[in-house]
């Protein structure tokens, strides 16, 4: 090295010091920008959420009253797309990862979920008023909205389930083939257990996004203000009720308020499970 | 003697590659047999023939014959899941199973379809103490697996392997992720199996083969170049070979 002189402009120190600033800063912002929507709704909202909101009907649309329907609607939306969707997305991931292998279906299968998840949201509403609500009959109903939900939960909860489900280690599978027992008895037993908080976490992820969809469902449900019954109802899931509540200038008030509880329940939902992941993950990891 | 496995005319290949040539040999019934050679030279391989795990890969292929007490591994009626039940394997990287220990130990008596808790509990507890683990774990038996250490883990390996009752137990180089410690508890496990089980030990390390093996067959690309009591082979290679690699002259 000797008689080399360096030619850089920045030296090496001043380059790291630029970049952990920039590092840094990008953290900052992201975390600002969370912290000031959450902070703004927050601070107009919740001055109107009170119990009475919570469990009481809404009065004239929406202008006054509660909003204890579309909570209902939401919780029935949101579970449907869950029972639907998870069984299929965990399905169609176990199926890659522990029958098809690296190969066309596989490829495709991935794709077709990429495609799936990035189709706009009034696209799926769109497809729902056409296919559950008229095709297959179902009315507008709050079954044809979750199932429009449960269509837009797949590609997440398919997609999370597979990165977990191969990043297993195969060391485990061999320890239980060693041992005799079969593909399935491996699949139950093994995999999906070490799998569980993944899927988990990617079928929250999944339910947070549908649980907040206001375009998806806006053909399928119908909108109905009175409580609905049964799955075969109406209803107004919480952000088409926000989304009616702000466009047609009932209330502003109340679509903050909407918006709060909205996002208290994402929260929530986002913590407790979590919460619930990480305390499996100790017991099943020894830490 | 009476020979628990007896090996034919066995070439193994993966696609075109081909891994075991020829290979012929026997090994007599509650006797520990290490499998030395320098690494890729086929004696992973070999061992995963007799419970078939090679079966796993998409690309295995074979002839020649693989016998288990006179019964053809290979013959299309052979049911595999008893296969692997009579012929246990301990791998290279402790594998424990995410879950606790007792679970550990239970899923070979849980996947065969044994349901009695106080039977499966009582199995256990004989396994664990079979594989000289009962001590350290019988207080914690609920916890994880995982935060056991790796040789604790690698015993529970074995016992978890032991609870099926098996007659053969196969070793891919059990110690190689182990401090020298607990490679001495496995080592004296080992020679506490010996009794009851028979142990094929695959094996970097020609002192651990001296110490544990009776047998001791030396592996070279493929092919079984020298197999003799462990005790003649390293004093008195007949091969050349042989001798270049336990003097350490390659591998």
């Amino acid at each position: 090295m000797r008689g080399l002189k360096s030619q850089k402009i920045i030296s090496p120190k001043t380059s790291q010091k630029i970049m952990n600033a920039i590092f840094i800063i990008s953290g900052i912002i992201t975390i600002l920008i969370l912290v000031l929507i959450l902070g703004y709704i927050l601070i107009m909202g919740l001055p109107v959420v009170n119990l009475e909101f919570i469990f009481a009907n809404p009065i004239d649309s929406g202008a006054s009253g509660g909003i204890f329907q579309m909570i209902v609607s939401s919780i029935y939306v949101t579970l449907i797309a869950g029972i639907v969707a998870t069984p299929l997305g965990v399905g169609a991931a176990v199926y890659l990862v522990e029958y098809a292998g690296e190969g066309k279906i596989t490829k495709l299968t991935r794709f077709g979920a990429e495609t799936l998840a990035s189709i706009p949201s009034i696209v799926y509403g769109l497809f729902g008023l056409a296919f559950f609500v008229v095709a297959i009959g179902l009315g507008w109903s709050l079954l044809s909205g979750g199932l429009v939900l449960a269509i837009m939960a797949l590609p997440t909860i398919f997609q999370v389930s597979e990165v977990t489900i191969s990043s297993i280690p195969s060391s485990y599978r061999e320890g239980s083939y060693g041992l005799g027992a079969t593909k399935w008895q491996t699949i139950y037993r093994v995999v999906l257990p070490a799998a569980i908080p993944g899927i988990v976490t990617g079928v929250i992820l999944g339910m947070t996004r549908v649980i907040s969809e206001a375009a998806a469902v806006m053909f399928a449900v119908g909108s109905s203000l009175s409580m609905p019954l049964s799955i075969f109802d109406p209803g107004r899931p919480l952000p088409l009720h926000l989304y009616i509540l702000a466009t047609e200038g009932i209330s502003l008030e109340n679509a903050y308020g909407t918006a709060a509880v909205l996002v208290i329940i994402v929260l929530v939902l986002t913590f407790v499970s979590n919460y619930l992941v990480d305390k499996y993950q100790r017991k099943i990891m020894g830490r | 003697m009476m020979n628990r496995i007896e090996v034919e005319n066995l070439n193994v290949y993966f696609g075109d590659s081909h891994i075991l040539k020829d290979i012929n040999t026997e090994i007599s019934k509650n006797t520990v047999t290490a499998l030395i050679g320098p690494s890729g030279c086929g004696k992973s391989t070999f061992i995963r023939t007799i419970n078939r795990m090679n079966d796993l890969i998409p690309s295995f292929s074979r002839t020649g014959n693989v016998y288990l007490d006179g019964e053809d591994v290979y013959d299309p009626k052979m049911d595999v899941v008893d296969l692997r039940k009579k012929v246990g394997m301990v791998f290279q990287k402790p594998n424990p199973f995410p879950k606790s220990i007792y679970e550990n130990v239970a899923y070979g008596l849980k996947i065969h379809g044994i349901t009695d808790d106080d039977a499966i509990s009582a199995r256990v507890e004989e396994s664990l103490r079979s594989a000289a683990l009962w001590d350290e774990v019988e207080d914690k038996l609920d916890n994880s697996a995982m935060g056991l250490s790796g040789g604790q883990q690698q015993r529970l390996c074995i016992a978890r392997t032991i609870a099926n009752n098996p007659e053969v137990i196969l070793m891919d180089e059990p110690c190689s992720a182990l401090d020298p410690i607990s490679t001495t508890k496995v080592e004296d496990l080992i020679h506490k199996l010996k009794k009851d089980y028979t142990i094929l030990i695959v094996t970097h390390n020609m002192q651990q083969a001296t110490r544990v093996s009776k047998y001791t067959s030396f592996f070279l690309n493929g092919e079984i170049i020298e197999s003799n009591l462990t005790d003649k082979l390293f004093v008195d290679p007949k091969d050349s070979k042989t001798e270049d690699y336990i003097t350490g002259r390659f591998g």
